[in-house]
């Protein structure tokens, strides 16, 4: 097992690597271009086998992701934000194919304003598609992600795409140490794709994603779709156990931080939970009882062990780093109803929005959040939703509305 | 085309039998349809169909298909990507000696004007700059047929549709996409209709043995967008190949043949007058500007056509 200091994106590109991927079909867009830059070399060189085509857009290229592990191949692809969009028609029509395939997404805010940096607007878009989520905190875990993701994926009990996310910017170009498992060990975990009846051949006719007449026959596949994911919760949990007898690295399906004794938890996903984790320590060090509780998985959704890591706390700060206009917090409103009704729930569930398009969130806000919870859960009503923005932010805005005031006058 | 390289030297050697199943739900006199079957039967049942949104989409409704062989629907803009996927997909697998040559198939693209000459046009842009090896086969009835003939790309100029029901027609013209695609220098291109089926049969056949993309465009004359009766699709079709409203012709390394050249060019009108969308170009009286322009621009077609060296 070597050790590598690697980036977020090269961690994907090795889980690809590792995974001994058939079919890569690619399109760059920033943050995630590194990793198709990393396939595509290392295909180039020989390092890896494998092909890869770029198409010419990201609906395209998940068309072809579909159609190629439909014709049963390894298929590894990877976009970001506004090319997630593009392809959003396919990650539907491709997950009601059934052809399982593993896609990075490289969270990055969604126009309009335009940026580059991260939130997860982009993959909470892709909900309901059909295709399984896999939330990463750190470098290791993307990597780690990949290969489970593939398991997932293939396994005959699930058979659907699985997409694995990660912070672009945060994660995607911040190095950190990565464990990079032995060949051997990973075909061991990993062993090629058995497409069984995934496949088009001659002797075998079939025809794939036909069209249904009917409500019945509509319910009765999407139906599928929906017990195949929840399925995927028990097989996740299967294979996250293999994956740490073999590896010894666990990948729960949630990640429960200083959670045990806590009397206030933080509940956040991805790389921003890093920040939450460091609070938790400077909070615990000024004898706070708080923790922290991170879903990996959000598609299937792991109401169960959300529950049992809440049970019995006094309040959740709901931490999303997405906003859904004229509503609020994602995370914060599935997990009201994976809570609502459970007797030992936390008695307050207060909602936080913060790191929008990368925006900070900073230790004083982390001990602010807790403060507040827990004044809440005193006064024993939950607080209303707050929008992370400080006095100085505003400030900085107003300036630059007074410069491009000033401009304009001239 | 010269005879000694093709098997179909005359009607009687195309093949009797159809391949593609009967009572599929396109409409009656579908001149889609009419192409698909004599297509099909020369690219036999070793093809993987991949379809865009389409009228033909409804030939596989669940738990029936009329093919013999595969189907993959994908979306309207996108079918060409599919193709793609499938294609590497079965190379990568032979590669690997996990697919006996004989389980190859052909990787077909079946869209409608609507996905060929407007949204999948990217797609396909992109297959033909891939060298995909492929063909594609896009049935044209001139307008958004499954959903009531709204005008598209391909919708010729005048033609009433359900978006253009002023006395004039569609403002628009005909979108050249053979040209189009010509000028990506793919293998072959070549226009078809049902209604020449020997010529069709040639040109599918040619197709089938070439290698890199493969471009067809079949007319397609269309019963109820059109607004004929049914039996009439197949005098419509030969009308628009007689008149020389629909050229029949290939590219090959960028030299384009006409197939068949009508000796004695049927003047426009008896291919409009068949048709109730262009019925306002006579009644309630004649349009005979309009009507003039139509044959003018038919007639300079074919004179560039006498021209070209």
């Amino acid at each position: 097992m070597a050790r590598m200091l690697l980036t977020g994106n090269g961690a994907a590109a090795w889980g690809a690597r590792l995974a001994k991927v058939d079919y890569v079909p690619a399109f760059p867009i920033t943050p995630q271009t590194e990793i198709i830059e990393s396939l595509a070399g290392w295909i180039e060189g020989g390092e890896m086998g494998g092909r890869l085509v770029t198409l010419e857009s990201e609906h395209s290229m998940i068309t072809a992701a579909g159609a190629a592990a439909a014709t049963g191949v390894r298929v590894f692809t990877a976009t970001s934000s506004q090319g997630l969009l593009y392809g959003m028609e396919m990650l539907y029509t491709a997950a009601g194919w059934r052809a399982p395939f593993v896609l990075v997404n490289v969270s990055r805010g969604l126009a309009a304003p335009i940026t580059l940096e991260p939130d997860h607007n982009d993959i909470l878009a892709a909900r309901d598609s059909g295709c399984l989520q896999l939330h990463c905190a750190t470098c290791q875990e993307v990597l780690d992600g990949t290969l489970l993701a593939f398991r997932l994926a293939e396994d005959p009990r699930v058979r659907l795409p699985v997409i694995v996310n990660l912070d672009g910017f945060y994660l995607s170009f911040t190095r950190e140490p990565v464990e990079l498992p032995e060949d051997a060990a990973v075909d061991a975990f990993l062993p090629p794709f058995d497409a069984g009846n995934i496949a088009f051949r001659a002797g075998m006719p079939t025809s794939q994603a036909v069209v249904v007449l009917g409500g019945s026959s509509y319910s009765y596949f999407r139906y599928e779709m929906h017990l195949a994911a929840l399925k995927a919760l028990d097989v996740y949990d299967e294979l996250a156990g293999e994956f740490a007898a073999r590896f010894g690295r666990s990948h729960d399906a949630i990640e429960a931080y200083r959670s045990d004794d806590a009397e206030v938890v933080f509940v956040m996903m991805g790389s921003f939970a890093t920040k939450a984790k460091a609070a938790v320590d400077r909070l615990r060090d000024a004898g706070r009882a708080v923790g922290l509780v991170r879903p990996r998985l959000l598609r299937p959704f792991p109401a169960e062990p959300l529950r049992r890591a809440l049970a019995g706390k006094r309040g959740a700060a709901v931490i999303d780093q997405n906003l859904s206009m004229g509503k609020g917090g994602v995370l914060h409103a599935e997990l009201a109803s994976a809570l609502y009704g459970q007797r030992d729930a936390p008695h307050v569930l207060a909602s936080f929005i913060g790191g929008l398009g990368g925006r900070d969130i900073t230790d004083e806000e982390f001990f602010d959040m807790a403060r507040i919870t827990r004044e809440a859960a005193d006064a024993g009503v939950s607080p209303p939703p707050k929008l992370l923005y400080t006095r100085d932010e505003l400030l900085q805005v107003r300036k630059l509305q007074a410069v491009a005031h000033v401009e304009r006058q001239q | 085309m010269s005879g000694q390289e093709t098997i179909f030297q005359r009607m009687k050697d195309l093949p009797s039998t159809h391949l593609l199943g009967a009572g599929t739900p396109m409409c009656a006199g579908c001149g889609g349809l009419l192409a698909l079957h004599e297509i099909y039967d020369v690219l036999g049942e070793k093809t993987v169909f991949v379809n865009a949104a389409g009228c033909m989409t409804l030939l596989s409704v669940y738990p029936f298909t009329p093919f013999r062989g595969s189907w993959l629907y994908t979306s309207m803009a996108s079918a060409p990507a599919g193709a793609q996927g499938v294609r590497d997909a079965l190379d990568i697998l032979l590669n690997k000696k996990q697919l006996a040559p004989a389980e190859d198939l052909d990787v077909v693209v079946l869209t409608g004007d609507g996905a060929a000459y407007g949204m999948g046009l990217s797609s396909t842009s992109a297959a033909m700059e891939r060298n995909l090896n492929f063909i594609y086969l896009c049935y044209d009835n001139e307008g958004y047929g499954n959903t009531g003939q709204q005008y598209s790309a391909a919708t010729p100029h005048a033609a009433r549709t359900a978006t253009s029901k002023g006395a004039r027609g569609f403002a628009g013209y005909k979108k050249d996409l053979f040209a189009i695609w010509a000028a990506h220098k793919p293998a072959y291109v070549a226009t078809v209709i049902g209604s020449e089926p020997l010529d069709l049969a040639r040109k599918i056949e040619k197709a089938k043995r070439m290698k890199g993309p493969r471009m067809i465009i079949a007319l397609a004359p269309c019963p109820t967008g059109w607004d004929f009766d049914p039996q009439e699709s197949v005098k419509i079709g030969k009308l628009a190949v007689a008149t020389g409203v629909w050229p029949l012709k290939e590219d090959v390394d960028g030299t384009v043949t006409h197939t068949m050249i009508p000796r004695h060019r049927r003047p426009v009108e008896e291919y409009l007058t068949m048709q109730g969308r262009f019925a306002h170009l006579f009644h309630p009286q004649r349009n005979e500007p309009l009507l003039a322009e139509l044959q003018a621009s038919v007639d300079a077609y074919w004179a560039a056509v006498k021209e070209a060296p």
